[in-house]
C-alpha cells in the first residue's frame, strides 16, 4: 500500500510535466484563439474535450495551463527552500539571539497565508504571474525554516557532531558535511507537498483574477469562466476541475510516498 | 517556570508579533510604487493635482511618520477612512466581519465534527482496508481548493438536485431560513478541505496515543479499546488536534474570503477583493491588518488555553511551589 502512494505520485506528477513539456511545442489548438461560431461544442473528435464559452479548444487550454502551474511551482518552492532552508539550519545551528530572532521572524511570517501576501502585493503592484510566485513563495519560507531547524537541532545533537566541533570543524563546514546531507531528505519531500500547495494558492489567485491576467490560459481561470455556464454547460467546469485536484494529489501523494520510502521507522508504525 | 511565567512571554510573543505584522502589512503597500494619492486620481493624473493632494493626505511625510501616526490610530481602534468612499474603515469592515465570521466559525465547527471521529476511525483501523480508504480520501479532500469544492457543490446541489440557491445572501436577522440556505454550501466547501487536513492530524495524533505505555496499560488492565481511546486519547490527542486548529484559522480566513466569491457572499472577503480591484489602499490595509490581528489573536488565546489546560505544566508549577 506504501509502494502505491510513490507510484501514483510518480506518474500523476509526470502527466503534469510531460504536458507542459508537450504545450511547449505543440497544442491541437491555439490555447487563446476566440473563435465564438464554435463556442459551447460538446467533446468530439476535432474537440476531443469540447470548446468553453468563447470557442476555446479546452484540451488545449489545459494542456497550456500546465505551463503556469509549473512555473509558479518550480519557483514558488524554489524561493521557499532556497531561503527557508539556511534560515532554518542557521537557527538549529546557532543559539543565543540571533538563532531565536530567525525563528521569531518566521513564525511571524506564518500569519500571513500565501493568499493574503499575494492580495496584499497585488494592491500594492497590480498582480501579476510573478506578485504570485513571489508571494506563495515568501509564505512558504517558515514551513522550510522550521522543518530545517528541527532537522538541523537532531543532527546537532548527535556524537559524530560533537566530535567534528571539538575537532574544531568550522560551522559552514559542519552545515556542509553532517547537517545537509541529513535534512535534504526531508526537505525533498517538503518541496514535494510544497508543490501541490503552491498549484493550491495559484488556482485560487487566477480564478480570483488576482496573479495571471486572464488572457493567459490558466486552469483557475478557466473555472471562472465556466461557473458562468454551469446551469447549461456544466461539463466546462469538469476538465479545469480534474486537472487541478489530479495534480495536486500528484504532488501530495509523492511527497507522502517519498516520505515513507525514505524513513523506514514510519513504514513500520503507519 | 511557572504557568504565569509562560502566559507571560506568550503574551508578549503576541504584541511583538502583532507590531511586526503591522510593519509588514504596512511596508508591503506604502514603500512599493503606486501610492492613495495616484490611485484616487489615476494614472493620468496632472502632477500639480498629485503634489496637492499627496500634501492634503499627509503622503509626503516620512514613511516613519506614517506608519506611527498609523500605528497610534490603530491602537485606538481608528482604522483610518477609505480613500474612495470617505466612510470609516472600522465602519466598512465590522459588519462584513460578522458574515465571514460566521462562514468560518460553522466551518470550523463542522470540520472539527467530522475530522475527529473520522480520524480515531483512520487511526484504530489504519491496519485495515478501511482505515487506508480514509486516509486516501482525506489525500483527495486536501487536493481541491475551496473554492473548487464550492463550485462542484453548486453543481451537485443547485444544478442538478436543486436543493439549496447557487449563490446569493440574505440576513441571519430578517430572514433565518434564508439565511442557512446559503450558508449550507459555503460552509461545507470550507469543512471538505479543513476535516482534509484535521482527519490527517487526529489520525497521526491518535496512533500516536495507541503506542502509549498508558493506552496499553489501560487495555491491559481491561478497558475496552473505545473507552480507554475516549478516556486517555482524547484529552491527549485533543491538546495538539487544538493547536493545529489554531494554526489553520489563517488559511480558513483565506479560503472564506475565496469561498464568499464563489458565492457571491458580501463578507470580508468580497470587501477586500472590491478595495484591491479599486486599489483603495488604505481599506486594504485595514481589512488585512484586522485580518492578521485576529489570527494572531486567537493563536494566542489557543497558546494560553493551552497552557491552562495540560495538566504536566500545572503539576510543574505544583512542583515549584511545594
Amino acid at each position: 500500500m506504501k509502494k502505491l502512494s510513490l507510484v501514483v505520485g510518480i506518474v500523476l506528477v509526470s502527466i503534469v510535466v510531460a504536458m507542459a513539456l508537450v504545450s511547449l511545442v505543440w497544442t491541437p489548438f491555439d490555447p487563446t484563439r476566440v473563435v465564438p461560431a464554435e463556442a459551447l461544442q460538446k467533446p468530439s473528435r476535432r474537440h476531443i474535450m469540447g470548446t468553453d464559452g468563447f470557442g476555446i479548444d479546452i484540451f488545449s487550454r489545459i494542456l497550456a495551463g500546465s505551463r503556469i502551474v509549473m512555473l509558479v511551482g518550480v519557483i514558488a518552492v524554489g524561493i521557499a527552500a532556497v531561503l527557508g532552508t539556511p534560515l532554518g539550519m542557521f537557527a538549529g545551528m546557532v543559539k543565543g539571539w540571533s538563532g531565536t530572532l530567525v525563528q521569531r521572524a518566521t513564525d511571524i511570517l506564518f500569519a500571513f497565508p500565501a493568499l493574503l501576501l499575494a492580495i496584499l502585493l497585488a494592491a500594492a503592484v497590480g498582480g501579476s504571474t510573478t506578485t504570485g510566485m513571489v508571494a506563495i513563495g515568501i509564505a512558504t519560507i517558515p514551513v522550510f525554516a522550521r522543518l530545517a531547524r528541527a532537522g538541523t537541532l537532531q543532527v546537532m545533537s548527535q556524537d559524530y557532531v560533537l566530535a567534528a566541533r571539538s575537532a574544531g570543524t568550522p560551522w559552514l563546514s559542519v552545515a556542509r558535511r553532517h547537517v545537509w546531507p541529513n535534512i535534504a531528505p526531508l526537505i525533498g519531500v517538503q518541496a514535494s507537498v510544497s508543490f501541490g500547495m503552491a498549484i493550491l494558492a495559484e488556482a485560487s489567485l487566477s480564478y480570483l483574477g488576482l496573479a495571471t491576467p486572464p488572457t493567459v490560459p490558466t486552469w483557475g481561470r478557466m473555472l471562472f469562466d465556466a461557473q458562468k455556464f454551469l446551469f447549461n454547460a456544466p461539463n466546462l467546469t469538469v476538465w479545469p476541475a480534474l486537472a487541478i485536484a489530479l495534480a495536486v494529489l500528484g504532488f501530495n501523494v509523492l511527497g507522502d510516498g517519498l516520505r515513507d520510502h525514505l524513513d523506514p521507522r514510519l513504514r513500520e508504525v503507519s | 517556570m511557572g504557568r504565569w511565567r509562560v502566559i507571560g512571554s506568550r503574551l508578549a510573543t503576541f504584541v511583538v508579533s502583532l507590531l511586526a505584522a503591522s510593519l509588514l502589512i504596512f511596508l508591503a503597500l506604502n514603500l512599493l510604487p503606486g501610492d492613495v494619492a495616484q490611485a484616487i486620481l489615476g494614472t493620468n493624473a496632472d502632477p500639480d493635482a498629485l503634489a496637492a493632494l499627496r500634501e492634503q493626505l499627509g503622503l509626503n511625510r516620512p514613511a516613519v511618520v506614517r506608519y506611527l501616526d498609523w500605528l497610534g490610530h490603530v491602537l485606538i481602534g481608528d482604522f483610518g477612512d477609505s480613500a474612495l468612499t470617505g466612510r470609516s474603515v472600522l465602519g466598512l469592515i465590522a459588519p462584513k466581519l460578522a458574515i465571514t465570521g460566521w462562514l468560518v466559525t460553522l466551518g470550523m465547527a463542522v470540520a472539527v465534527l467530522v475530522a475527529v471521529p473520522v480520524g480515531m476511525y483512520a487511526a484504530f483501523a489504519r491496519r485495515r482496508w478501511s482505515g487506508f480508504a480514509v486516509s486516501a480520501l482525506s489525500q483527495v479532500g486536501m487536493s481541491v481548493p475551496a473554492f473548487l469544492a464550492g463550485i462542484l457543490l453548486v453543481l451537485l446541489f443547485s444544478v442538478h438536485l436543486q436543493w439549496f440557491p447557487a449563490n446569493g445572501y440574505t440576513s441571519l436577522s430578517t430572514d433565518p431560513v434564508g439565511w442557512a440556505e446559503h450558508m449550507v454550501l459555503p460552509v461545507i466547501a470550507l469543512a471538505i478541505v479543513q476535516s482534509s487536513v484535521l482527519v490527517r492530524y487526529v489520525r497521526s495524533a491518535f496512533i500516536e496515543v495507541l503506542g502509549e505505555d498508558y493506552f496499553r496499560t489501560a487495555r491491559a488492565v481491561g478497558w475496552p479499546v473505545r473507552a480507554a481511546l475516549l478516556r486517555h486519547g482524547l484529552r491527549n490527542a485533543g491538546l495538539s488536534v487544538v493547536t493545529v486548529l489554531g494554526l489553520q484559522l489563517a488559511t480558513l480566513f483565506v479560503g472564506a474570503i475565496v469561498v464568499e466569491s464563489v458565492f457571491a457572499i458580501p463578507g470580508l472577503g468580497t470587501l477586500l477583493l472590491n478595495a484591491v480591484l479599486q486599489r483603495d489602499l488604505v481599506l486594504v490595509q485595514g481589512i488585512v491588518m484586522v485580518l492578521v490581528m485576529l489570527v494572531l489573536l486567537i493563536n494566542a488565546i489557543v497558546d494560553i488555553a493551552y497552557v491552562l489546560l495540560d495538566p504536566r505544566l500545572r503539576s510543574r508549577e505544583d512542583g515549584d511551589a511545594a
